[in-house]
């Protein structure tokens, strides 16, 4: 493996040994020195043209902790704001050395493009709405932790799928982890091949909720409002917003997960995010270590 | 520009795919034709054996982006590259820089295809002021004008506006003109970057749904018929098109339509590499729209091949997708990719290939002295194609100024060895005379 682009890239036994890497190295995080030597000397290149300070905070602190040199390259300010091209930058960064680089762009495809110019490994860190695959590899390494199995696990994503490129990776990785998955959205808010994608689809929350072992609640896209994707926050909240309500009704040992940030009231109600049934923060945590799985499986780990 | 020659003696070439004959050009136009013809003293003598000959081939749809874009293309640029595949005439889109809405502008575009001298360039002019939709252009001065502009097209951007588009079929009936839709219906299409389907989702891509285009087909087909007006739907890209055209047809409606060699031969699963070099507008689409594409242009529903021949530098492809240019270059490839879709799979022969590529583009475009029957006293434009000389496509290698060519790294089947305009060789052994 060279590069991580896309959950779809990897088999199943690739997948596992990232997560059981993390298994690991989340002990590293438990010391108190918090630092391994093992990318010493290797440079990581944070490229991120969105802002996303969690995860481009989670991949330094990985980075950091493998001892590798890392440099937050952040488009605002930079020669890019100028005008430079992601070919120009990508050559820039080639001529520096630098042995990885982490992308975050709002253009779908924009970490493919970016493997064809630069000789080290490519993460894709989020590229427009089309995947994210380490935050499916943080949330299948959360499931994994919290219920001991992927295997035959029944996992509801819920939301605004058409614009997740959270969901588009974690059906690719928790199909080929054995996973069972339901995406749940009003028809408008997923995708038109939704029928050829490798999960079940359902339109009616309430009667995924009692079979599942796992509810993911995505962020609905405030700024897509205005194109009538449904006709208003409250009925959106009333047909797919989880509530303590809804809550009970899931099996007693389900989870719900979040990718952040959440919009509280609308599609996850302060009570269910509050609850310890909820994972938000143990993702963030996660994060941290399967980052630090990838950098170093990349960068020549075994 | 080629010089003025002497005789030409065109010995042993295939007229349409038939038999070899003799073809003998002399002041412009064919002199003779026959086995075994005498050369005329001073006549250049052309090996021809084996090679095809059609008439020159004709484009209705055409960027040479001059003026404005001249780091992209020029007319003498695009004319040149038009020669090198075989094309004798091409109508020049009005999407410049300023735009072809003027008398002007078109006269302008239309002198510099004189002065260039490689193939005749008919501009084509805008419906409606600066392509802006809301009010039409001049276009019976562009029509009055030293370039005689017939064809009439927002091309790039949909004349969504239906009575607009009523106004404009019912405008160029006074002299004979035909408007050239772009069918793209504006909101359905907001923010699409790739066609709209299994691989849009796959990808992240916002989709471009089939039925963006068929509806504004279905709409001005209806129109068209409503007013008795000749409408032409360029770049038609979808299976629905085809069918509600070939329902159009047989309704009466004079309705023509034109369908692009990428569309012939490429699928949006090219996308898949991110490499912008497959974008295009319309996008590629799935191997069943191909399939009815090819069907519909042997059948006749669909009744030409244009090239939509749109040329961009260099740094518009290499970025990320969605900041990209939509378009790809075609002349010289076009005539070898309709003989690999469309005469090497039974679906066309050579004489129906010089009737979609020639005859009637002619016809729709209203062009005088092309598209003509290669036949004594018809003027000498003519293309001689060597259907067995496989070529790897490098679009480095080309006469167009930009290199965007899908077709880079395939091999297609044959190649252009020689094009004659009005009896002169503006290609010559495969090269620009």
């Amino acid at each position: 493996m060279r590069h991580l682009l896309s959950t779809g890239d990897l088999s199943r036994d690739e997948a596992t040994l990232i997560l059981d890497t993390a298994a690991e190295l989340a002990q590293v995080g438990d010391r108190s020195v918090k630092k391994l030597p093992t990318l010493r000397g290797r440079t990581v290149v944070n490229l991120f043209y969105e802002d996303s300070t969690r995860t481009r905070t989670s991949f330094e602190l990985a980075a950091k902790r493998l001892s590798a040199d890392v440099i937050n390259f952040s488009a605002k300010g930079s020669s890019v704001s100028k005008g430079e091209s992601l070919k120009d930058t990508a050559l820039t960064l080639q001529a520096m050395g630098a042995d990885a680089v982490v992308i975050r762009h709002s253009a779908s495809g924009a970490a493919h493009r970016l493997a064809n110019w630069v000789d080290g490994s490519v993460l894709n860190a989020g590229d427009g709405t089309h995947e994210h695959p380490t935050q499916a590899l943080l949330d299948a390494y959360t499931m994994r932790d919290r219920l001991g199995r992927l295997e035959g696990l029944r996992v509801a994503v819920v939301g605004d799928i058409l614009h997740s490129r959270v969901a588009r990776s974690n059906v690719l990785l928790l199909t080929t982890l054995g996973a069972h998955v339901t995406l749940v959205a009003p028809p408008t808010l997923l995708p038109v091949s939704v029928n050829t994608w490798p999960c079940e689809v359902s339109y009616d929350l309430d009667e995924v909720l009692p079979k599942s072992d796992v509810v993911m609640m995505l962020r609905v896209q405030a700024e897509r409002m205005r194109d009538s994707f449904f006709p208003s926050v409250r009925e959106y909240s009333r047909n797919y917003g989880l509530d303590g309500e809804r809550l009970g009704r899931m099996p007693a040992e389900a989870i719900v997960m979040h990718p952040g940030p959440m919009v509280r009231g609308m599609e996850i109600s302060a009570e269910v995010a509050d609850s310890p049934r909820c994972t938000v923060t143990e993702q963030v945590a996660n994060g941290v270590s399967l980052r630090m799985a990838v950098l170093y499986l990349l960068l020549g780990g075994s | 520009m080629p010089e003025s020659t002497g005789p030409h003696l065109i010995r042993g070439a295939r007229p349409l795919g038939g038999d070899p004959v003799d073809l003998l050009f002399a002041d412009g136009r064919i002199a003779a034709i026959g086995p075994d013809l005498e050369a005329p003293e001073g006549a250049q003598v052309v090996d021809a054996t084996g090679l095809i000959a059609l008439p020159g081939l004709v484009d209705l749809h055409t960027h040479l982006r001059e003026p404005g874009r001249e780091d992209a293309e020029t007319v003498a640029s695009g004319s040149r590259s038009a020669a090198m595949g075989g094309y004798t005439s091409v109508h020049a889109m009005a999407n410049t820089e300023p735009v072809a809405d003027t008398a002007g502008v078109v006269e302008q575009v239309w002198r510099l295809g004189r002065e260039a001298g490689y193939c005749d360039v008919r501009p084509v002019g805008a419906v409606t002021v600066g392509l802006a939709g809301q009010q039409l252009a001049e276009i019976g001065a562009m029509a009055d004008s030293a370039a005689r502009v017939r064809v009439f097209s927002d091309d790039g951007i949909c004349v969504w506006d239906a009575l607009l588009m009523r106004r404009a079929l019912e405008y160029v009936k006074a002299f004979d003109g035909v408007i050239a839709q772009h069918a793209q219906e504006p909101r359905l299409t907001e923010g699409a970057q790739m066609n709209e389907g299994c691989v849009s989702d796959r990808l992240g891509l916002p989709g471009w749904p089939a039925v963006a285009e068929e509806a504004i087909i279905a709409r001005d087909c209806l129109l068209a018929q409503h007013v008795g007006s000749r409408l032409h739907v360029c770049h038609v890209s979808t299976k629905g098109s085809v069918d509600i055209i070939r329902w159009a047809k047989e309704r009466g409606c004079d309705v023509t339509a034109e369908v692009t060699p990428h569309h012939l031969l490429l699928t949006d699963e090219l996308v898949e590499s991110y490499d912008p070099i497959y974008k295009v507008n319309p996008p590629l689409r799935t191997a069943e729209d191909v399939q009815a594409l090819r069907e519909g242009l042997a059948d006749g529903t669909i009744d030409i091949v244009a090239t939509d021949h749109a040329p961009h530098p260099k740094e518009a492809k290499e970025t990320e997708w969605s900041t990209a240019a939509m378009g790809m270059v075609g002349l010289e490839t076009a005539l070898a990719v309709v003989q690999q879709t469309m005469v090497d799979t039974g679906l066309l022969t050579w004489a129906q290939v010089a009737d979609r590529m020639s005859t009637a583009p002619a016809r729709i475009g209203r062009v005088g002295g092309h598209g003509r029957e290669l036949a004594v006293g018809e003027p000498a434009n003519v293309v001689l194609y060597d259907p067995e000389a496989p070529v790897g496509v490098d679009g480095e290698a080309m006469a167009t100024k930009s290199s965007n060519t899908p077709f880079r790294g395939l091999t297609l089947p044959g190649q252009v060895r020689a094009t004659f305009l009005r009896g002169a060789p503006t290609v010559l052994e495969g090269k620009i005379n």
